[in-house]
């Protein structure tokens, strides 16, 4: 059918034609920044997600001292600790033995000790570790890693902190209490930045034989790390290790990254709700531009409803006509917006994320037609006023009007 | 069975309350209009004249008496049935021409065939009426401004007859035109006339009200 209240609507929009554009693009601003500030918050949350992730499938067991099992961490233990403090020889191969067909085992030793290059003294962390399990852990930036029990590789900070570079030498511990070693640095590991696993940066890292060599601790391990294959085995894992080690008495506590994961997400999408609410500011603006144009086409239009009243036009075709003037101003908005959003959201993302690698990903995409939608629903729901208004003049004093 | 008067008014009372007090602007007019007729209304200015025509044309109810229209009384109609009379039982024609200005003269004519029939005409009606009234198509393609008084009137007339309604309503038709067009548009009224149209008219023009076979006189709300 010909729908000639629907051609009354456009005709309108047509004659006010700047009018009609400048309305609709309080829409179009709007729509654009609801959506790219959306794509923002969803293209960071990807992103960091993927970076923690990389992390996110270690589990790092640790013995069971009382406490948290957070914390302890290398350094403080010293020699001085008993057996509770440690993993045990039989514990790892437990461990091992659970865990091995969901990913890499591997144990961890480590001691704060005072070191020296040539005349300067430090502490730094030494790390022991199975010389095989090295390169999947670490890369590194030069040099190899080490072959001999008197070579190790060190991390990036204390690198440039003492000015090392392969072929350096460095004497560990101190020679008041057991003498000192000389190590010689094979190669410089990349930044691996925080991370619960290993803390490599200001660090050495030895070969097992070579650590045990130092501190004599065989079979005392300080952490066993697992490197899952795949992140969703994490609590598959988790409660089988705890299933059999604690069964008696607490051994072990299991700490893994994906708690860490959810805070974080969880943060993003909190300021992401935040700046979204800002940026919906700029609708309620725009809905109230809309509000004004149809409240001005409505008072314009006086006359010309009085005529269609009196002929015989029904309340609700009159309305329908205003409603479709704000539905056509809403969805031309939103569509322009819509297509704005796409570049513009491209370039805030480009700036604010640094990656638009997730761009295209449907999260991120999700924003552009939510984000019409509700510029449409607003426009829509701005021109209710006016239409009921207009719907409901007295023909005889509408046709009074001039 | 005695057919039913088109319209008939019993003692039908029009109080406007205004902050300054009631005005009695009808005062238990009765009145019956018959199929067929033509009836100029005629008066000074405030004798109540259009608001008498604002009754018979459903675009207002008596604040006392009865309307009936066909037999039905219009008092007790909703907005609804009220606005479907005036769709399909009335045709209007006003003094000042009243055509939707976003419209072009055709659409017009056929906005009200639209309302009724919910598709457009393909009867060929519309065009046969805008040629009764002397408006050809391609001056029917133009928008209202574009027209002058007497086609614009033309164009009215012929939008009044397109549902084939049972009584027109004129409210001053001449009122806005120059005489030798008022004429004109008086000669294609009383045509209508002859051929059946019961027409009701409103003027202070003793000699377009010489064109009606009827005149009632109206003076302070009431007929004389």
């Amino acid at each position: 059918m010909k729908d000639i209240i629907l051609a009354l609507s456009l005709r309108s929009i047509r004659i006010h034609f700047l009018r009609s554009v400048l309305a609709a693009l309080g829409i179009v601003i709007g729509v654009v920044a609801i959506s790219s500030m959306g794509m923002m918050g969803a293209n960071m949350t990807l992103s960091v997600t993927e970076e923690l992730s990389s992390m996110a499938n270690n589990l790092v067991v640790r013995a069971y001292t009382g406490g948290s099992g957070f914390g302890g961490g290398p350094g403080g233990g010293g020699t001085s600790g008993s057996g509770d403090e440690f993993i045990t020889e039989s514990e790892f191969r437990e461990i091992t033995k659970i865990a091995e067909k969901y990913g890499l085992v591997y144990g961890v030793q480590s001691e704060s000790d005072r070191i020296e290059v040539g005349d300067r003294k430090g502490r730094a962390t030494v790390y022991g570790l199975d010389d095989k399990v090295m390169p999947s852990i670490f890369s590194l930036s030069e040099g190899t890693f080490p072959k001999s029990t008197s070579s190790v590789v060190i991390g990036p900070t204390l690198a440039s902190r003492y000015s090392l570079k392969t072929g350096s030498r460095i004497d560990i511990g101190d020679p008041d209490k057991g003498g000192t070693m000389t190590v010689r640095v094979v190669g410089i590991l990349n930044e691996r930045g925080m991370s619960m696993d290993v803390n490599s940066d200001s660090a050495i890292i030895a070969d097992q034989k070579l650590f045990n060599g130092i501190y004599g601790r065989e079979g005392e391990y300080n952490q066993v790390n697992i490197i899952l294959n795949d992140i969703n085995d994490t609590q598959k894992v988790k409660s089988a290790i705890l299933d059999k080690m604690n069964r008696k008495e607490e051994t072990v506590t299991i700490q893994d990254s994906s708690r860490m994961l959810e805070s974080i997400t969880s943060t993003l999408s909190t300021m992401t709700t935040f700046v979204m609410a800002i940026a919906g500011i700029s609708l309620l603006v725009a809905a109230t531009s809309i509000f004004n144009v149809m409240m001005m086409s409505v008072t314009e239009r006086v006359r010309e409803i009085g005529i269609m009243r009196s002929i015989g036009t029904q309340k609700s075709e009159i309305r329908k006509m205003f409603i479709y003037e704000s539905v056509i101003l809403g969805v031309i908005g939103a569509t322009i917006g819509a297509i704005l959003s796409l570049a513009i959201g491209w370039v805030v993302v480009l700036a604010m994320v640094g990656s638009t690698d997730y761009f295209f990903s449907p999260s991120s995409l999700v924003y552009i037609p939510s984000a019409m939608l509700v510029g449409i629903v607003i426009c829509v729901t701005s021109g209710v006023y006016p239409a009921w208004r207009a719907s409901s003049l007295d023909p005889i004093e509408a046709l009074r009007a001039e | 069975m005695v057919e039913k008067p088109l319209i008939e008014l019993v003692e039908v009372t029009r109080v406007y309350s205004l902050p300054s007090g009631d005005v009695v602007a009808l005062d238990r007019v009765s009145l019956t209009i018959n199929e067929g007729e033509f009836v100029a209304i005629m008066g000074p200015s405030g004798s109540g004249k259009s608001t008498l025509l604002n009754q018979i044309g459903c675009l207002d109810r008596p604040t006392s008496g009865d309307l009936f229209i066909r037999g039905k009384n219009t008092r007790t109609m909703h907005d609804r049935e009220l606005t479907s009379l005036r769709l399909n039982t009335i045709g209007y024609v006003f003094q000042k021409f009243n055509l939707i200005p976003l419209l072009t003269a055709y659409e017009n004519v056929e906005y009200p065939y639209l309302m009724k029939h919910r598709k457009p005409d393909d009867t060929g009606r519309v065009d046969t009426l805008l040629g009764m009234v002397g408006i050809d198509p391609p001056m029917a393609a133009h928008k209202p401004p574009e027209l002058s008084g007497g086609q614009q009137q033309r164009v009215a007339i012929a939008r009044a007859l397109v549902n084939d309604p049972a009584l027109i309503l004129c409210d001053e038709p001449t009122g806005n035109l120059d005489s030798v067009t008022g004429h004109q548009i008086m000669g294609l009224l009383g045509d209508l006339n002859r051929k059946g149209s019961t027409i009701l008219m409103v003027t202070h023009d003793a000699e377009v009200a010489g064109f009606a076979e009827r005149t009632i006189v109206m003076r302070d709300g009431r007929v004389v």
